[in-house]
């Protein structure tokens, strides 16, 4: 592969609520078995592209954790691998990543040693699969200068909190608006971008020269009629899980049987840290009906279109319905959850009721003693 | 200077004929267990978690499964700069080329390989049981009793334990005489198959006895140190240790698991037990499926009715389909409608539709009396089995099958159709 890439996992944002206190969105857990990263870093090593820098920077330490190897994604190499790449104190910066720009701005270095011609741009909260070299051959071809990945929104769903682009017939893009109020079109920027890195060398350099940190804002958008950006709509499934609604849709697409095949059976796989749990278990007094399991899960009651992820203990007697349950939550006897996301590593108490009302999805974090219970 | 205090030789070349056509292709070690795991990830697990870092893994039948399986040790953590797993297969030298012919053998041809890393004790491993073991432990017995040998034993019934080889001991637990399969056992203290040698003692005994033809350490080895006076103890374990040598016992072993509270836990957070996983995606249970007392792998789809079953990676089990007492392994399909009754189904089978299996009365097997029991359909790896068929009890199928290999649509109980692999 002629590209290095770049994912930018910094963010957090308040749509995801009190999700977000612990983790950043590319550490979030998604799809029972992985982590909103994975699918990034999976496109990347399938995509053969074999030298990947990792932008982090709100709470990163679930991130680094998962990061802690990088054989599970195939890049544990002597030449390129993976990069993990946290704001460090130098002696001519002293700042936090102000921006996406900035991110990779401050991180230069890695882009003037590298000598690959191209890099790929992602984001750690896309949940999609996209071979990038097919971008790349669109982006030669074209002769363009960036390349941004759009795919169209259905009918009805909410663009606002996306960049809305607005291409010609040649796919070149002439309108990009940032998270705007009123939407135009439903093509929307996926936040994947394929550039020369000389170019993007040299637009970063500007950037920092003029004190400038976005880059939608400061580059895309700033640049769009000087320098050649085009659309490449790519097929497929995409979806960001950025915010409470679109995590739970998300994750709530995997009960779909068209869906679970196309990210679990066709080529190319997605792959995840493995964490060596034994298969899940179903003693006398489970009932399950629609509902994804994962590894380490011992179930003893009802659970009915629902995502359980690894090592949930449902206790006998108990009801979940219409529920994400994260990682290595116990819940105790006799309670009923429904509507709810329950944060990881919770203790829920027996005998209780959590019920998202009104549509709203209930978040769920509990800090009770497990063995107290 | 490289140097190891206690490196394993497992010794993982056997085929395991007892479990018929389930060894067909693969070698019993690579035998899958527990919905996601193959037996050798149990030495191999104890092996790590006891602190053992190097490994020679010593292979001889159908090795594919097992090497792609360990490649370079990851799950294990045992890729390792110096020391981690390596497998040892036969090889050709100048002056001869010889199989593997004895386990004592087996080692004696890698003395290399073990003098490479320069060891104060050499631990050996048979690939075929499931249990959790501190290797460690067993070496501070071998230790503070100064021993040139120490084998590790179990104490069973004393009314099984003419099945066994056992040992009888002084105080010390010095071992004074062995006696195999006794028909009036003195001890209950059975051989697990597992030692711990002197690097020397083990070397100069493999040495002196290089000239015996099937060199094994049950017969030969330890007799002949125990003979010249060597210090030789045993090591009493106490623990879950199940043979998994016959399709019972193996069927049985599987089945323990899916106790409320099994004896053998895997969800233990200590002493974890490690194997590669291929397949990392979760398993979906349908709208109208039943899963009861059961353990199921990554990726595994269920349409249909599982009770009381073992069910690995990536299966499916269609709508409509009954599955009871039974184990299947990954990446089998079964069939809408199907009713599967007390089976043992092997990897990547495809099984009709509209089938029954494991009906009717029970017949001994006409070929393989001994190894087809206990009602227990056996399906190995691979096959194919049409829609509408019935198959009996005691059966075994191996290799792709048609609609002609059944007369009037039924394989009557006893009888097998093998079609493909090596056990014949």
């Amino acid at each position: 592969m002629r590209a290095i890439g770049i994912i930018l996992a910094g963010g957090n944002s308040n749509r995801m609520r009190e999700l977000s206190n612990k983790r950043a969105i590319a550490a979030m857990p998604v799809a029972g078995s992985y982590r909103g990263i994975d699918f990034a870093l999976s496109n990347m090593t399938n995509s053969h592209v074999q030298k990947v820098a990792v932008l982090t920077q709100y709470n990163s330490r679930s991130l680094n954790e998962h990061l802690s190897s990088s054989k599970w994604w195939d890049f544990g190499r002597k030449q390129g691998g993976l990069f993990v790449f946290t704001p460090t104190i130098t002696a001519d910066n002293g700042f936090w990543y102000r921006g996406t720009a900035d991110a990779i701005a401050q991180n230069l270095t890695f882009l003037r040693n590298s000598h690959e011609p191209y890099v790929v741009i992602a984001s750690g909260d896309g949940i999609y699969k996209l071979d990038y070299n097919k971008v790349l051959e669109f982006h030669i071809e074209k002769q363009a200068d960036i390349t941004v990945v759009t795919t169209e929104l259905e009918e009805g769903e909410d663009c606002s909190r996306f960049g809305i682009v607005t291409a010609d017939e040649n796919d070149r893009i002439v309108d990009f608006q940032e998270k705007p109020l009123v939407v135009s079109s439903n093509l929307i920027s996926t936040g994947i971008y394929v550039i020369r890195r000389r170019l993007l060398i040299e637009l970063l350099e500007k950037c920092v020269e003029e004190d400038r940190h976005d880059f939608v804002k400061d580059v895309l958008i700033r640049y769009k009629d000087m320098k050649k950006i085009y659309s490449y709509e790519m097929e497929g499934y995409w979806n960001n899980i950025a915010s409470v609604e679109s995590y739970y849709k998300t994750n709530m697409d995997f009960l779909k049987k068209d869906i679970r095949d196309y990210f679990f059976k066709k080529y190319p796989d997605v792959y995840s840290k493995i964490d060596d749990l034994p298969p899940a278990k179903y003693n006398p007094g489970s009932v399950m009906k629609n509902s994804l399991v994962s590894s380490g899960c011992i179930v003893n009651g009802v659970v009915e279109n629902s995502i359980l992820f690894k090592k949930v203990y449902v206790g006998n007697n108990c009801t979940i319905k219409n529920s994400i349950i994260l990682n290595d939550v116990h819940i105790g006897d006799n309670t009923h959850i429904e509507n709810c996301i329950v944060e990881s590593r919770n203790t829920i108490r027996p005998n209780t009721t959590h019920i998202g009302e009104n549509g709203e999805i209930k978040i769920v974090i509990e800090k009770n003693d497990r063995y107290s219970l | 200077m490289i140097k190891k205090e206690m490196i394993a030789m497992l010794l993982a070349g056997g085929q395991g004929s007892r479990l018929g056509v389930l060894t067909s292709s693969i070698a019993k070690p690579a035998v899958s267990f527990g919905g996601k795991y193959r037996i050798i990830d149990f030495p191999l697990s104890n092996c790590i978690n006891s602190g053992v870092d190097t490994v020679g893994v010593l292979t001889q039948y159908q090795p594919l499964r097992l090497n792609t399986h360990i490649g370079i040790g990851i799950p294990w953590d045992l890729d390792r700069n110096i020391g981690g797993v390596s497998i040892l297969p036969p090889y050709e030298k100048s002056t001869n080329a010889e199989w593997y012919t004895g386990t004592a053998n087996a080692i004696y041809q890698n003395l290399k390989y073990m003098e490479y890393y320069n060891p104060e004790y050499v631990l050996i491993l048979g690939g075929d049981h499931i249990y959790k073991m501190d290797y460690e432990l067993m070496l501070d017995f071998h230790k503070a009793n100064k021993a040139d040998i120490t084998l590790a034993t179990i104490p069973v019934p004393i009314e099984e334990a003419s099945r066994f080889g056992v040992v009888i001991t002084d105080e010390e637990k010095r071992i004074l005489e062995f006696e195999e399969k006794p028909p009036q056992p003195r001890s209950n203290l059975a051989s697990m198959g597992i030692y711990i040698f002197n690097w020397r003692v083990l070397k100069q005994a493999l040495i002196d006895l290089s000239n015996q033809p099937g060199c094994d350490f049950g017969k030969h080895i330890i007799p002949y140190c125990h003979e010249r006076g060597d210090r030789v103890f045993a090591y009493e374990y106490n623990g879950y240790w199940k043979d998994v040598g016959t399709l019972t016992s193996y069927w049985e072993s599987n089945m323990e698991l899916i106790d409320i509270v099994p004896e053998f836990n895997l969800y233990e957070e200590f002493w974890k037990i490690y194997t590669k996983s291929d397949v990392i995606p979760p398993q979906y249970i349908a709208e109208n499926a039943v899963v009861e007392r059961c353990i199921i792998g990554e990726g595994t789809e269920i349409y249909g009715q599982v009770y009381n079953s073992v069910i690995g990676a990536g299966v499916t089990i269609g709508e409509g389909a009954v599955v009871r007492d039974s184990i299947i392994m990954k990446g089998t399909q079964i069939g809408e409608r199907t009713v599967v009754n007390k089976s043992i189904i092997a990897e990547n089978c495809f099984v009709g539709f509209d089938c029954e299996l494991g009906i009717g009365e029970e017949v001994p097997n006409v070929k393989f009396p001994k190894i087809y029991t206990d009602g227990l359909v056996t399906i190995g790896e691979g096959s194919v089995i049409p829609n509408n068929v019935k198959i009996g009890k005691n059966t075994a199928i191996s290799g792709g099958t048609t609609l002609d290999d059944y007369p009037s649509g039924l394989l009557k109980s006893g009888e097998s159709i093998i079609k493909a692999g090596d056990f014949r």
